[in-house]
């Protein structure tokens, strides 16, 4: 609520360089997390926001030191509570852009009531998750994203538990602009950063990373140039679902059942294939991308879900201030202490 | 014929029936218009945690007393001089508070066979002559009500709600009240329902022309308004008074209130308060939990406002990890613990005050942090004037505890005017030029940078910190530097708390040392053991973290200290284990405040017979 700030415009061009703190980073080396501050400091030029009126919020893990290497303001905070935290500074100052950093511990598990009410009430945080579905500060325990039968130090004999899909999650929550992207594709997370930071509402982006001491590998099928092909399926606003080495293949619906098509078969063409439409309000269709994931065999969504608008927190919260200043004029002491019946003792 | 008029000093009345009868809006119209013919009051409301108990049963019964004096009073008054009963389980409950003799009004149409029953009475009270020691007037409250609304369209049911009225209307001609502020009091939240309002008021006139006409009543009775300093007067409540005090540091700090709070009895009215007040630039943040709502406050006062959360117990135990983080971090918040019959869910309704130790205590780590307790519903708004500015000033978390009896009891608060408020500095570090985060002040305190400041854009968080620079730093002499430094800032709020005032002689037999609610109580026990020729002293602790400087000399100066609190014990085993002396305890956790006759019984206890001189 400080008014002397001004996000319109960044009339400074900045550099890459000018959102580096210069402090060591302090990640293993060969940690998926370098890349993501590598393509946030490079995207960070086209936020829209001059740098002392960007805060980097996080919580607890290895991800969650993510706002000490930005030269922003940076609030690094307790376990779980990133989202909570990162609440208090938007509404505090709406005008400032509140980013979050945070790991799939962090956010799905200590902290899930608060991402999905900060979903839920889509305030303008912009939430980049990094889920390299393992606990890596803590050494290397199961995370609400390890897959079912994982051994790790704390399941030995292989988990029980199933992971959170994080995309239908965010989704079913009710994010407005709900993305996933992969710490080896450094331009496809830029591009996806920059547009997260233009949109108003919750922004959740689950960036696939990969821990190299604890769970290295984890998204090889999907980053490596061998396999990425026939993994993954980049989503396209109004571009219809095709994947595959050569693009031949796609995904078409029968009702509501996913189905992948050879579009070299004769039988099939890019014309059967389902449509992308990320502004979609419905969001029946996220759901059945989503879920690629946790079917064998489908390639894994990666790109834009969601991005529609509707009517954020923050914005409603100041509007109702704003208006309720003009109906009942600003408030002042007298109005505040004498609005009840009061009586004088002479 | 005018019925002759009785002057009376000091009157508690109880309004009593089942938790669907409006027994507190009874009371709290009853209490508004006492206190605007200027007569001192004090309130306590009582009624069980569940909203609508079986109507009828013991549990169910809500009550709410009010105390009227044309003298100075503190509290709520021990014993009703007048019980109004609704029905036979709100006589049962009550019957053990009243004075001998009191006056007993009570619904007759209640007394049936499914409501004495259900009251466990085995014959009807009213008949078998168990109330003859007092003065009871059955009233057919029912009957009449529904009477007086012959002809209005309304159904059984919303008749029979009026007759609240109908005894309020009684209990205005009893005590000689004007009902008028009562009537326009209805005119304004009934407004949209027409029917509802012209029987409440209705109702509510024909309950006082019944005191006037019929023959039960003989007396009427009147409280002449006391001689308070001049001013002008509202009544309060303790968590109306939180909420107008922050509000109040808003305007006098030009800093954004900020609220993140989760819905908790007895806190909940701070919550609900605070969002009325969005002209003023008020956000309140109702959070999806207690740690959201305190980790938003952190959020917010990271940001550059006045941040507060507000709790109870259950509350206060899911913020200690958030309340470390504003400790680590040296921001300014205030935690609001309005403090309620623990452990756990505990007696939700009710009032104790056991939650100093987790308020000191209650986090992992060396992790200090300012404590001031509030002593009456209207020094609720100067408690938590104080806690903000000690925070705003200090860069440092502070507690407010309240507790239940502060929070729903009520008394007149003397309006301050605004400039006569203290001041509160607060200055947002702007300068570049050797700015670093854990820079201090000659009290050491840290400077408050702000988000959105150009050039000062730095990190912190709850990792140990370098000293001055603010960067991770795990150097061991380092952490224990910061320790201190934490320890020490906390002990240097020591230079703006007036010293602890001792009421009476500063030497002597016996000090009776209070904090928090129990004031009141305490104060008047003081009055009366004096008025019986006692000497004994009294002093009262608003600082519980640090404690004022001259606590330890003042200790000394008294044979005995005793010290009576609504927990086992909890603030003397502070003194004895700091001051290492003796320690006389008076505990009392019954879920209810003490009555003034327990305090003094102890004072006379505590003498052993002798005058203290």
């Amino acid at each position: 609520m400080a008014n002397n700030i001004n996000t319109v415009e960044t009339e400074v061009k900045y550099t890459a360089k000018d959102f580096s703190s210069g402090i060591d980073v302090k990640w293993c080396p060969g940690c998926g997390d370098y890349s993501i501050l590598a393509q946030v400091q490079r995207s960070s030029p086209d936020f829209g926001a001059k740098k002392e009126d960007i805060v980097w919020v996080s919580g607890i893990g290895c991800s969650s030191r993510f706002p000490y290497y930005m030269n922003t303001y940076g609030f690094h905070g307790i376990h779980g509570r990133a989202a909570a935290i990162a609440t208090g500074v938007k509404l505090a100052n709406p005008k400032l852009q509140v980013w979050v950093a945070t790991g799939d511990g962090d956010m799905l598990s200590i902290g899930g009531n608060h991402f999905i009410h900060a979903c839920r009430k889509n305030i303008d945080l912009k939430i980049v998750m990094f889920n390299n579905r393992i606990y890596g500060l803590t050494k290397g325990q199961y995370s609400p994203t390890s897959e079912k039968g994982k051994v790790t130090k704390s399941s030995p004999y292989g988990t029980v538990d199933w992971p959170f899909n994080a995309i239908k999650l965010a989704t079913g929550s009710g994010a407005t602009f709900v993305a996933r992207s992969m710490d080896r594709d450094p331009k496809h997370l830029q591009e996806i950063l920059s547009r997260a930071a233009k949109h108003k509402g919750v922004t959740f982006i689950e960036v696939l990373q990969n821990c190299p001491i604890f769970n290295d590998g984890a998204f090889f099928n999907l980053t490596e140039k061998e396999t990425r092909a026939d993994n993954v399926v980049y989503l396209e606003h109004a571009k219809p679902l095709v994947f595959g080495e050569k693009q031949n293949k796609g995904i078409k619906l029968d009702g509501l059942n996913p189905i992948i098509i050879d579009l070299e078969d004769g039988k099939h063409s890019v014309n059967d294939c389902l449509v992308h439409d990320e502004t979609d309000d419905n969001p029946t269709r996220i759901f059945l991308m989503a879920r690629f994931t946790d079917i064998p065999g489908y390639p894994t969504p990666v790109g834009v879900f969601r991005n529609y608008s509707k009517q954020t927190y923050d914005g409603d919260y100041v509007q109702q201030i704003e208006g309720l200043k003009q109906k009942m004029g600003v408030g002042t002491y007298d109005a505040l202490m004498f609005s009840e019946n009061t009586w004088e003792v002479k | 014929m005018a019925k002759p008029i009785q002057i009376l000093e000091d009157v508690t009345v109880r309004f009593a029936g089942d938790s669907g009868d409006g027994m507190q809006l009874t009371g709290s119209q009853f209490t508004d218009t006492t206190a605007m013919v200027g007569t001192d009051i004090g309130t306590l409301p009582d009624f069980p945690a569940e909203i609508r108990a079986p109507a009828g049963s013991l549990a169910g019964v809500s009550g709410f007393q009010i105390h009227f004096s044309s003298s100075d009073i503190q509290t709520p008054g021990d014993s009703p001089d007048v019980l109004v009963a609704m029905n036979p389980a709100a006589l049962k409950v009550n019957l053990k508070d009243l004075k001998p003799n009191a006056t007993i009004i009570v619904n007759t149409n209640s007394f049936d066979a499914k409501n004495l029953k259900l009251a466990q009475y085995d014959t009807n009270p009213l008949e078998d002559g168990s109330l003859a020691g007092y003065n009871v007037i059955p009233v057919e409250l029912t009957k009449l009500t529904t009477t007086a609304l012959d002809e209005l369209n309304l159904s059984p049911k919303e008749k029979d709600k009026c007759k609240n009225f109908f005894a309020l209307g009684i209990m205005y001609w009893m005590y000689n009240r004007p009902i008028e502020m009562t009537l326009a009091w209805l005119e304004s939240k009934f407004k949209k329902k027409p029917d509802i309002l012209e029987a409440n008021q209705r109702v509510l006139k024909a309950g006082f022309n019944y005191g006037e006409t019929t023959e039960i009543f003989t007396t009427r009775y009147d409280v002449q308004p006391a001689k308070l300093p001049k001013g002008i007067y509202r009544n309060i409540s303790g968590n109306e008074a939180v909420a107008l005090g922050f509000v109040t540091v808003s305007l006098r700090s030009k800093l954004p209130l900020f609220l993140g709070s989760y819905p908790i009895t007895p806190a909940s009215e701070i919550l609900q308060e605070l969002s009325k007040y969005k002209n003023y630039g008020v956000v309140t943040f109702q959070a999806e939990d207690e740690i959201a709502g305190i980790a938003s406050a952190v959020g917010a006062a990271f940001t550059g406002a006045l941040a507060i959360t507000s709790t109870s117990g259950p509350g206060l135990s899911l913020k200690a990890e958030a309340m470390g983080l504003a400790i680590m971090t040296e921001l300014p918040l205030v935690v609001i613990d309005v403090q309620r019959g623990g452990p756990s869910t505990g007696l939700p309704t009710k009032t104790e005050q056991a939650d100093l130790f987790q308020a000191l205590y209650g986090r992992h780590g060396e992790a200090p942090l300012v404590v001031i307790a509030a002593s009456s519903p209207a020094d609720c708004f100067f408690a938590s004037i104080e806690a903000a500015k000690i925070a705003l000033e200090f860069m440092v978390p502070v507690i407010l505890l309240t507790d239940g009896y502060l929070a729903f009891g009520s008394e007149p608060l003397k309006i301050p005017k605004f400039e006569e408020l203290p001041e509160i500095n607060v200055k947002f570090r702007t300068e570049i030029e050797g700015f670093y985060p854990y820079l201090r002040d000659e009290n050491l305190v840290r400077p408050w940078a702000i988000p959105g400041t150009p050039g000062l854009e730095h990190r912190i968080g709850g990792l140990e910190k370098k000293d001055v620079f603010g960067n991770i730093s795990y150097d061991p002499q380092n952490h224990e530097i910061m320790i201190n430094n934490r320890q020490k800032k906390v002990i240097n709020v020591q230079k703006v708390i007036p010293d602890l005032a001792v009421n009476g002689n500063e030497t002597g037999e016996l000090l009776v040392l209070s904090w928090g609610s129990t004031y009141g109580a305490v104060i008047e026990a003081i009055k009366l053991a004096r008025k019986e020729g006692l000497e004994v002293s009294h002093a009262h602790l608003r600082y519980m973290n640090p404690f004022p400087k001259n606590l330890e000399g003042v200790l000394k100066s008294f044979n005995k200290v005793m010290i009576p609190e609504l927990n086992l014990g909890q603030l003397a085993t502070i003194i004895k284990g700091i001051y290492l002396r003796e320690i006389i305890q008076f505990n009392k956790v019954q879920g209810q405040p003490f009555k003034v006759a327990e305090v003094l019984n102890k004072i006379k206890e505590v003498l052993g017979g002798n005058n203290g001189k």
